[in-house]
């Protein structure tokens, strides 16, 4: 299989043009780069906990305060290297994911999107208010990050902060799409299917979703310690329930259970406010009017996605390809064509459906 | 499968460069622009980010839209109507000053996001007046590391005054801790041996504010503490418990949209205590409008100024008045310049902070560096519109330092007592002022 080195070539491809990027564009630009790859370290983990293990989490901004809270305490109390941070900090929220992955295994539907809920509104206040010497109250923790020496005095911090938290989303990307095409994967989605199957095909459906969670709070846990570099400390206002939701939203938008989705997802998420409110100034709006177009437009984009694309941008892309497919080389490529291979199955057929399309191209 | 592997290939990098592309786009590559100065007869220069020879930009996060947005919505357009004022009248040292505001929603994480927009990319000179307690936590550690001047903070919060961590940082208006005190004597005094209740903000806002009340209220008058998020606006169970309390004196620390929520559950409950607000919560204006207009999603027909009527608070800016020659110089330029906004406590706020701002611009000198404005704060600034004089100085960085207490009658705040001073400590008393209140220039733009 030609899967892994092709995937890296992606990883790398994407790594040069967000380099490229982050040196052509202002500091701003930098910035937003750098929540894009938060956004979609934390959206891809989301997106395999619930388009492939079929977990709902409304919570998961509590696994990034976790995350964010590890890598602030350490970074002031001990000063360690920024990669052995993130170790720690990815091993203390996959612990967490652990318990509450046991926890959840039990639940299912609305009973579990209920007690994620809950997680993801008590852990921030618990944060903020239980032990505020620790975890500095309601102002949170302010950390430094600096730019490694050889870099020199004058390089943009926000250009640095953008290229760690882009090599770092790509790390967890790549690992994602391995681990959704591993025996691990499958195993999640015959969960997801049917777990009385599944059980009955010897699959251990706690140890699958428990290990979905885990892996899924990792991601977040390792988001939230990119996010409190990114903006330089952590409070209990960066992992509010917003947060949360906000993570599904990207999820849904882009496509659930679609690492690419995870990306299209955090793009909408993190440019779409921005871009609105520059277009709706730049026509000369009041303030008034012009404040409330990003909200409106928001709401716009999730109508229009959810009608006209039920499998999110990346399921759009997908049957947008298909249909120019079919136009350049004819309706009678059935053989070849993506269309085709999607539609029997549930939203998660990832990557473009590249799976699917192998085993069928093979077989 | 060749092919079908050559073309996710393509595919994927042409969304990829085309999403970037996107990004790419949308931007603008600005930089700080650094003009050379060629100096003869003290020439204007671009002396810092955000100042040109002929313009100050300054920029600002404000809660245009979400549960802060009634009321403080008003505050940027009255600051902005106040500089164009200036800006006719000659500006500070010929400069026009700009402001530029963006919404935040009164979320922490957008603030995070706009305020690196203003910095990062606008090349702002200074923060000014961004509002809220939860949202500007969000970016002081940001704004100090970049070194932007973060004056006049729309919150009382008593975080701003930090000079060792935030040198940047400056308060304006009078903190919820002297706040607290100065309503916490009241309600000893006048209210003794009856049942207090505390309703607040469920962050360092109410909790401030609580502070300072505890530091005057004896403890044992005190019957219960309720709070609230600002993202919930089903209160009813606090109200409930208030209630069943039996507490006849209710005070709050609450923006207004939730001081009128405790109204209108404590009237379904048929509940009816006095109530003392912080000042920035009882705007008898915007309290009245929310409540009307909630009580109408509700079905009911009520009158504000008749709900608000009887409301305790207090008031660092002088009370809205036709005697009062601030409140006169002000409805002139919002005449001129802001006729759509109602004449409230948050268009006072909004022009006296911007008043300040152009007094501390006028003393950071004729080419000021981001440094300079900051040094012209910490040598103290005059007291301007506040009642009594701002704490500024190199140690302190909190604004007002006392108010009066008031009592909302036919819809505006009348002055009940005199003015109050006290500091931020447990102990320390609250005192009486003794000094005037100052008149403002008669152009109505402060001199160098």
């Amino acid at each position: 299989m030609s899967t892994l080195p092709r995937r890296l070539g992606v990883a790398v491809i994407v790594a040069v043009i967000v380099g490229y990027l982050s040196i052509r564009l202002n500091a701003f630009r930098d910035f937003q780069i750098a929540q894009i790859a938060v956004e979609v370290t934390a959206v891809a983990g989301l997106t395999v906990l619930t388009g492939l293990s079929g977990q709902i989490s409304l919570g998961h901004a509590a696994f990034m305060a976790v995350g964010g809270y590890t890598t602030a305490l350490l970074l002031l109390h001990l000063a360690w290297p920024f990669y052995a941070v993130l170790v720690v900090a990815a091993a203390v929220t996959a612990v967490a994911g652990a318990v509450v992955g046991a926890a959840a295994a039990r639940l299912r539907g609305p009973y579990l999107a209920g007690a994620t809920l809950m997680l993801g509104v008590a852990v921030p206040a618990a944060i903020a208010y239980a032990w505020p010497a620790t975890f500095g109250g309601d102002q949170g923790l302010n950390i430094t990050f600096t730019t490694p020496a050889f870099l020199g005095v004058n390089f943009p911090p926000t250009r640095w902060q953008a290229w760690v938290a882009t090599l770092v989303a790509l790390i967890v990307l790549v690992l994602l799409a391995n681990l959704d095409r591993s025996r691990i994967g499958r195993n999640w989605r015959a969960v997801r299917d049917d777990d009385v199957a599944a059980a009955l095909d010897g699959i251990n459906v706690a140890a699958a979703r428990i290990r979905a969670f885990v892996v899924s709070a990792t991601c977040a846990g390792l988001a939230g310690a990119l996010l409190a570099i990114v903006s330089l400390g952590v409070g209990p206002g960066d992992f509010t329930l917003t947060v949360s939701i906000a993570l599904l939203t990207a999820a849904v938008i882009g496509g659930l259970g679609t690492l690419p989705g995870a990306l299209w997802g955090s793009l909408v998420i993190v440019l779409l406010p921005t871009y609105v409110t520059d277009v709706a100034t730049s026509h000369g709006l009041s303030s008034t009017v012009g404040s409330n177009i990003p909200p409106a437009a928001y709401g716009a984009v999730l109508i229009i996605v959810m009608l006209l694309f039920p499998q999110g941008i990346q399921g759009g892309l997908r049957r947008l390809l298909s249909l120019l497919i079919s136009l350049f080389f004819g309706p009678d490529q059935k053989s070849r064509t993506w269309h085709t291979a999607t539609p029997h199955v549930t939203p998660s057929a990832d990557e473009a459906s590249a799976g699917q399309h192998e085993k069928e191209g093979t077989s | 499968m060749k092919r079908s592997q050559r073309l996710r290939w393509q595919v994927t990098a042409i969304a990829s460069v085309a999403a970037l592309g996107v990004a790419a786009c949308s931007s603008s590559s600005s930089s700080p622009s650094s003009t050379s100065t060629s100096s003869s007869t003290a020439p204007l220069t671009a002396s810092a980010p955000g100042i040109t020879p002929t313009t100050i930009t300054i920029g600002s996060h404000q809660p245009l839209t979400g549960p802060a947005a009634p009321g403080y919505d008003e505050i940027a357009p009255a600051s902005t109507a106040y500089f164009d004022y200036v800006n006719a009248h000659g500006g500070v040292y010929g400069r026009k000053i700009i402001y530029k505001y963006l919404n935040d929603a009164y979320d922490p994480t957008t603030t995070t996001s706009v305020v690196r927009q203003l910095v990062l990319q606008d090349n702002v000179y200074a923060i000014f007046n961004g509002l809220g307690t939860p949202t500007h936590l969000a970016v002081v550690g940001f704004l100090n590391s970049e070194k932007v001047p973060d004056v006049f903070v729309a919150s009382g919060c008593d975080c701003w005054d930090n000079p060792t961590t935030y040198p940047e940082t400056f308060g304006w208006q009078l903190d919820y801790i002297r706040e607290g005190k100065i309503l916490g004597q009241y309600v000893a005094q006048n209210f003794k041996g009856k049942k207090i209740a505390y309703f607040y903000q469920d962050d360092e806002f109410g909790m401030d504010g609580v502070k300072g009340l505890e530091d005057e209220i004896p403890a044992s008058q005190v019957v219960a503490k309720e709070s609230y998020v600002d993202t919930n606006v089903n209160i009813a169970p606090q109200v409930a418990a208030l209630r069943a309390s039996g507490a006849q004196v209710v005070v709050s620390f609450s923006i207004p949209a939730f001081t009128a929520l405790l109204k209108l559950n404590s009237l379904k409950l048929g509940f009816n205590p006095q109530l003392v607000v912080s000042n920035v919560g009882a705007d008898p204006i915007t309290l009245s409008g929310l409540l009307e207009a909630y009580a109408k999603q509700g079905g009911a027909t009520v009158n504000g100024n008749q709900l608000t009527q009887g409301i305790i608070t207090d008031g660092y800016l002088p009370a809205l008045s036709t005697s009062d020659p601030w409140y006169n110089l002000f409805v002139k330029i919002h005449n001129q310049y802001d006729a759509k906004e109602p004449l409230d406590g948050n268009f006072f706020y909004g022009m006296a902070a911007a008043y300040t701002f152009v007094e501390a611009m006028f003393k950071a000198g004729r080419n000021p560096t981001r440094a300079d404005l900051v040094s012209a704060i910490n040598a103290g600034l005059p007291q301007g519109p506040f009642v009594a004089p701002p704490a500024y100085s190199s140690t302190d960085h909190d604004g007002a330092t006392g108010a009066y207490i008031g009592e909302i009658e036919n819809g505006v705040i009348v002055q009940k007592g005199p003015v109050m001073t006290t500091d931020t400590t447990s102990t320390g008393a609250v005192t009486q002022y003794t000094g005037s209140t100052q008149s403002p220039p008669a152009s109505g733009v402060p001199s160098p």
